[in-house]
């Protein structure tokens, strides 16, 4: 058993999450599978977005295979930095707009 | 600029050193398929040549560029050029074979004195379609090449240019120096010609192999992606672009290990392994010539320094119908050519 949570050998493995579950797990890699298809967006714009998300979610599975599929996609590594500032402005900026809501209580509760 | 690693004495220089490494590892211990066990399991192995459509020419590996990917490992220092007492060789036999395309490579293939002779008498031979790998730069490296557009409209020759990206940097980086801005020089020289021109019957197509270790991404959305950003930034046009599959051999095998990506590739390359392009994979139409004449089943196979496994095995005892009758030598290199949509080097083969 690993020491540590994340190893990226899992990753290699994660077509296994079907084995204990094979029907909702083919469903979702069915579904996975069409959501990155050319469609009204681009792959390569998708690409982005998921290197993006991959960021805010902090998921290092994620991160590395995205990257992986900007590289093979030919996005280049400015791109790619914009885009992670782009999810972590909205990830800030979510923080940020609850400084409203504060603002809001502070002055509720305040003479 | 960057020695080559036979000029290093570096061991994978040797054919058999990068065989031992292809055939044990996580191959020998059964971690991952060996490619024939894989190829065996849709009735492919031994794999066998169908008629041969394309004569493949390698005319020397000496270059003007010492790129990092490089298979052939090709570079100023190497000094192997094919004499023009084998050119004749080649032409001899393209005068009998069925093949109709003659594809010239190196090295940087104008850097043999005898180029220029053997594309005329090949030109005059009547062959369909005359390749010639140009790496873009050659043509701004000395004033002795300059007119070499001239040359190829002249001969209608099909340009094949290598260009891995888009942005001076990532090319820079894989190409050296210099390169792209001189690539984009030479591609602007030969757009004036009519090369690439979308009616023009000048053939310019360019090749993309990834600059890394990852595969190559979808070839139709790459050339969309590389004809947008090269006519919008330079007015540059072209024709078709070939996504190649970097090979583990060689130059490649070297950075691959070196950066300790080489499992990780292989593993990449195994699972990307597309059984529907193994009937097209380009060693089943093609025969690779060396510089010194001997046979092989492709330019790989030639580094790696697999002879044809033929009673024919050099271009003077050429016989086009035992060489079909062969089988052809494979070993985990080959995966290269299966992964994703096939590799080969007129790009994608299903």
């Amino acid at each position: 058993m690993s020491k540590s949570y994340y190893d990226p050998a899992d990753l290699k493995k994660f077509g296994k999450i079907t084995e204990w579950s094979e029907e909702i797990g083919n469903k979702f890699f069915e579904y996975y599978g069409k959501v990155f298809e050319e469609g009204a967006l681009s792959a390569r714009e998708k690409s982005l977005i998921a290197l993006a998300v991959s960021h805010v979610v902090k998921c290092p599975y994620c991160i590395d295979a995205y990257t992986k599929d900007g590289l093979q996609k030919g996005i280049t590594k400015e791109e790619m930095m914009e885009a992670v500032h782009a999810g972590a402005a909205i990830e800030s900026g979510a923080t940020l707009v609850h400084g409203v809501q504060m603002m809001n209580k502070y002055d509720k509760l305040s003479m | 600029m960057k020695e080559s690693l036979h000029k290093r004495n570096n061991q994978l220089a040797n054919g058999k050193r990068q065989l031992e490494i292809l055939n044990n590892g996580i191959f020998a211990s059964g971690e991952l398929p060996k490619f024939a066990d894989k190829i065996a399991e849709i009735g492919h192995f031994p794999l066998r040549p169908k008629s041969l459509e394309v004569l493949q020419i390698n005319v020397g590996y000496m270059c003007n560029q010492v790129c990092a990917h490089c298979h052939v490992d090709a570079g100023p220092d190497r000094k192997e050029i094919m004499t023009k007492e084998t050119m004749q060789q080649c032409l001899d036999v393209i005068k009998k074979t069925g093949a109709h395309t003659l594809d010239l490579t190196g090295g940087a293939p104008e850097m043999n004195p005898n180029f220029r002779w053997f594309v005329e008498k090949a030109s005059r031979l009547g062959v369909k379609d005359i390749i010639v790998r140009s790496n873009l730069t050659i043509i701004r490296a000395n004033k002795k090449y300059y007119d070499l557009p001239d040359f190829f409209k002249e001969y209608n020759v099909h340009v094949v240019s290598s260009m891995p990206h888009w942005t001076r940097g990532k090319t820079d980086k894989q190409r050296g120096e210099g390169v792209f801005a001189k690539s984009i020089k030479a591609l602007e020289e030969l757009n004036e010609r009519g090369y690439g021109l979308p009616d023009s019957g000048l053939k310019l197509d360019l090749v993309y192999n990834p600059s890394g270790a990852f595969l190559p991404g979808d070839q139709s959305a790459m050339e969309k992606d590389f004809k947008k950003a090269l006519f919008e930034d330079f007015g540059i046009q072209f024709h078709d672009l070939f996504a190649i599959t970097n090979l583990p051999i060689s130059r490649f095998l070297d950075y691959l290990i070196v950066s300790e990506n080489y499992e990780d590739y292989m593993y990449a390359l195994v699972e990307a392994y597309n059984p529907a392009a193994v009937a097209n994979v380009m060693c089943t139409n093609t025969i690779s010539v060396g510089w010194d004449g001997w046979l092989y089943d492709c330019d790989f196979n030639q580094m790696l320094g697999l002879k044809v496994a033929s009673k024919v095995t050099h271009i003077s005892k050429y016989n086009e119908k035992l060489l079909n009758d062969r089988n052809i030598v494979i070993s985990q290199h080959c995966y290269g050519c299966t992964a994703g949509a096939g590799s080969s080097c007129q790009g994608t083969v299903t």
